[in-house]
């Protein structure tokens, strides 16, 4: 009897977690793709889309529908297999990487003590789905953008794995509750402004948007390693890139602004609250500039954040020591 | 090891026909190694008309609506370097108003035409938001052509002794309008342009010498990012142009931030010319009395005007008939575009784009 109630209690655990992610996932799916067409929509003098429900809030939706009605075009000359995988290898990772996001105090389908190394240990993979797709094209544009988005992620991930360090550190822990309960007096922002910048940055650059967004810069690479799909599995890709952006965002605001802790309103509303504040500034930095070329993003990792990220960790280690 | 010897470390890249960054349907075969461009051959022909053809059976009259179709982002200076070729043949002198209406009209459209390059020439560098910052200044210079020509692209208003229709006291309004918003704008577009990121793309870039701009025949903003000035505005002044008081921008280096900024600047020139042409626009007919059956008294007609991209000349050899023996344009993209196969070799792929783009073509005016 102890058995099934274990089993049950598990299973239960394991369909409401499913359940929650889906949710989560689905709502920040429609929520963040209508935040960036009516933010840059203002940022351009227009109003963005207007006419799908009361300002334009089931766009999102009304295009999702479209892209699962068209056709999944394979061209003539891709490797079918890897052209078929490519999306769902990039898509599941963001999936996986909600499994240690603290939503609240209760609200974490697991708190491993690894959390952080996990995270971005299964980040990781999704640049091995994307090098899959540009590989399987069979398209020389494809190609061009999977390589430069490997150097890319392989250059930028460094960079983000130094400026965690000197918050795990701090609170001597890779367990992210503990990350999060370490913030209850002062955000981590404030003793570690300049990793935070720093994760900011690659952040972006993991997520392969505009400064960074050169794997799949429009004007030169027509849509780089995407350049073939179509249809649902271009959309795959498409969610993907916005889940992504959502989980870079819910780690800074773990790592960085203090998680889930906030007065007045629940845990849950503080959290989804900094963690849009940080989707809106990823947002805003891709209206203003133009992009990088694929040398100068090189240079700017090897020569100035990986460095700054090196110093800062000293100077944490130090300041830590002497204390 | 034997094998080894046989694998090329370099491929080619075809750009175009059909890809985002090359305004139209131009093609670049690039030889590339890795992210690196070894050679380029740029390849034409994929909007050919035959319209220089064409020409040969069509009445001078009936050629007029064609002669937007080269450059439709500046229509109008197509218009007047035509006009201008058959007013020179038939000894037609226009009306004052009608050379001032005519200075407002091709330098508003120079100004439209500078909005459109600045806007693109940043989408190809991967910023969006400029493009659509300038589009709305250039959406209201369309608005004003749309209020006296009735169109706003390919406008077909000018006419062998003046213009189709007088300018009317609302459009004077617009244009008041727009000359006092267009300063704070081009200041705020600017700002948002000159990003660290966008300074570091384009400085010393795609170097232009001053023999290349000689030898190439470059003229426009090209010529003069590279410090040589060949403006006809100035060099040849033709229609009022000498009243004016104007200034031509030039670049020092040749590289293509110099180019960026002598379309900038020339946008706040061309608004200086609008608001002294305004001033100075004096009242009379809007257009001399013209044949109604054009026939050209034998002999070689040539008109040059100075595009939005540069020497833009038409030549129209007559045989004293209705139409034209030979008609001939000198236009100013096709001899810009010839530079870029000297460009291109070292850059890398995405400095492609942004030299291309610094050089501002029209693929169909390259391709008649």
């Amino acid at each position: 009897m102890e058995f099934t109630g274990l089993l049950n209690t598990f299973l239960g655990k394991v369909i409401l977690s499913v359940a929650g992610v889906m949710i989560v996932f689905t709502f920040n799916a429609l929520i963040a793709v209508w935040l960036e067409r009516k933010i840059s929509g203002h940022i351009q003098l227009r109003l963005g889309p207007m006419e799908v429900g009361p300002h334009g809030l089931l766009q999102s939706a009304a295009d999702g529908l479209k892209l699962i009605c068209k056709e999944i075009i394979t061209p003539q000359g891709v490797d079918k297999k890897l052209f078929a995988m490519a999306p769902y290898m990039v898509f599941f990772p963001s999936l996986l990487m909600f499994i240690v996001i603290p939503f609240s105090d209760k609200l974490q389908v697991q708190d491993l003590n690894i959390g952080l190394l996990y995270f971005f240990s299964i980040s990781c993979i999704a640049t091995i789905g994307i090098f899959m797709a540009g590989w399987a094209s069979n398209n020389k544009y494809s190609l061009m953008g999977a390589v430069r988005s490997i150097a890319q992620s392989i250059a930028y991930e460094i960079p983000i794995i130094l400026s965690i360090l000197s918050i795990v550190i701090l609170t001597q822990s890779l367990r992210l509750s503990e990350i999060v309960k370490a913030q209850s007096n002062m955000w981590f922002i404030v003793p570690q402004f300049v990793p935070f910048i720093i994760y900011l940055i690659s952040a972006i650059a993991e997520l392969n948007r505009t400064p960074f967004d050169i794997p799949e810069a429009e004007s030169e690479l027509v849509a780089g390693f995407h350049t073939e799909y179509s249809g649902m599995r271009f959309a795959i890709f498409f969610m993907a890139e916005y889940t992504n952006m959502f989980l870079v965002s819910a780690m800074a605001t773990t790592l960085f602004l203090g998680g889930w802790n906030g007065p007045v309103l629940p845990p849950v509303v503080w959290f989804f609250i900094k963690t849009y504040a940080i989707v809106f500034v990823i947002i805003w930095v891709r209206w203003t500039f133009p992009r990088l070329r694929p040398d100068q993003l090189m240079n700017f990792c090897w020569k100035f954040l990986t460095p700054l990220a090196l110093i800062n960790l000293l100077v944490t280690t130090f300041i830590l020591k002497l204390l | 090891m034997e094998e080894m010897k046989d694998i090329r470390q370099d491929f080619y890249v075809n750009m175009g026909p059909q890809h985002p960054s090359t305004h139209g349907v131009l093609r670049i075969v690039l030889r590339v190694e890795g992210e690196r461009v070894i050679s380029s051959e740029t390849v034409l022909g994929y909007a050919h008309r035959g319209v220089e053809k064409m020409a040969e059976s069509k009445t001078y009259v009936q050629m007029m609506p064609v002669m937007d179709r080269f450059d439709y982002v500046s229509s109008m200076l197509y218009e007047w370097a035509y006009v201008g070729a058959m007013e020179r043949a038939l000894g037609i002198t226009p009306p004052e108003r009608a050379e001032f209406i005519r200075v407002i009209m091709g330098e508003l459209n120079r100004m439209a035409s500078h909005f459109l390059w600045v806007g693109a020439f940043l989408l190809d560098l991967g910023a969006f938001t400029p493009f659509l910052w300038v589009f709305d200044a250039r959406e209201r210079i369309l608005d004003m052509f749309e209020e006296v020509t009735g169109q706003r692209m390919t406008n077909n208003y000018f006419k062998i002794g003046g213009v189709h229709y007088d300018i009317t006291p609302e459009f004077l309004k617009m244009v008041d309008d727009f000359l006092k918003m267009i300063y704070e704008r081009m200041q705020d577009v600017e700002v948002l342009i000159e990003s660290i990121i966008f300074l570091e793309r384009v400085k010393d870039l795609g170097f232009i010498t001053k023999e290349d701009v000689f030898n190439y025949g470059l003229t426009g903003p090209v010529a003069r990012g590279s410090g040589v000035l060949v403006d006809t505005r100035k060099t040849e002044p033709y229609s009022v142009y000498e009243k004016i008081n104007f200034e031509i921008p030039l670049g020092t280096k040749g590289d293509c931030y110099d180019r960026y900024r002598v379309r900038m600047q020339e946008i706040l020139q061309s608004a200086k010319i609008v608001e002294q042409a305004v001033g100075m626009l004096p009242e009379g007919p809007y257009a001399e009395k013209a044949p109604k059956v054009v026939k050209l008294p034998e002999g070689e007609y040539y008109f040059a005007v100075e595009s939005a991209r540069g020497l833009l000349g038409v030549y129209l050899l007559s045989d004293g008939s209705t139409k034209p023996y030979r008609f001939k344009l000198r236009v100013p993209s096709f001899a810009n575009l010839s530079i870029i196969d000297k460009l291109l070799p070292g850059n890398k792929i995405s400095d492609v784009v942004a030299i291309l783009g610094s050089v501002d073509i029209v693929v169909p005016e390259i391709d008649r």
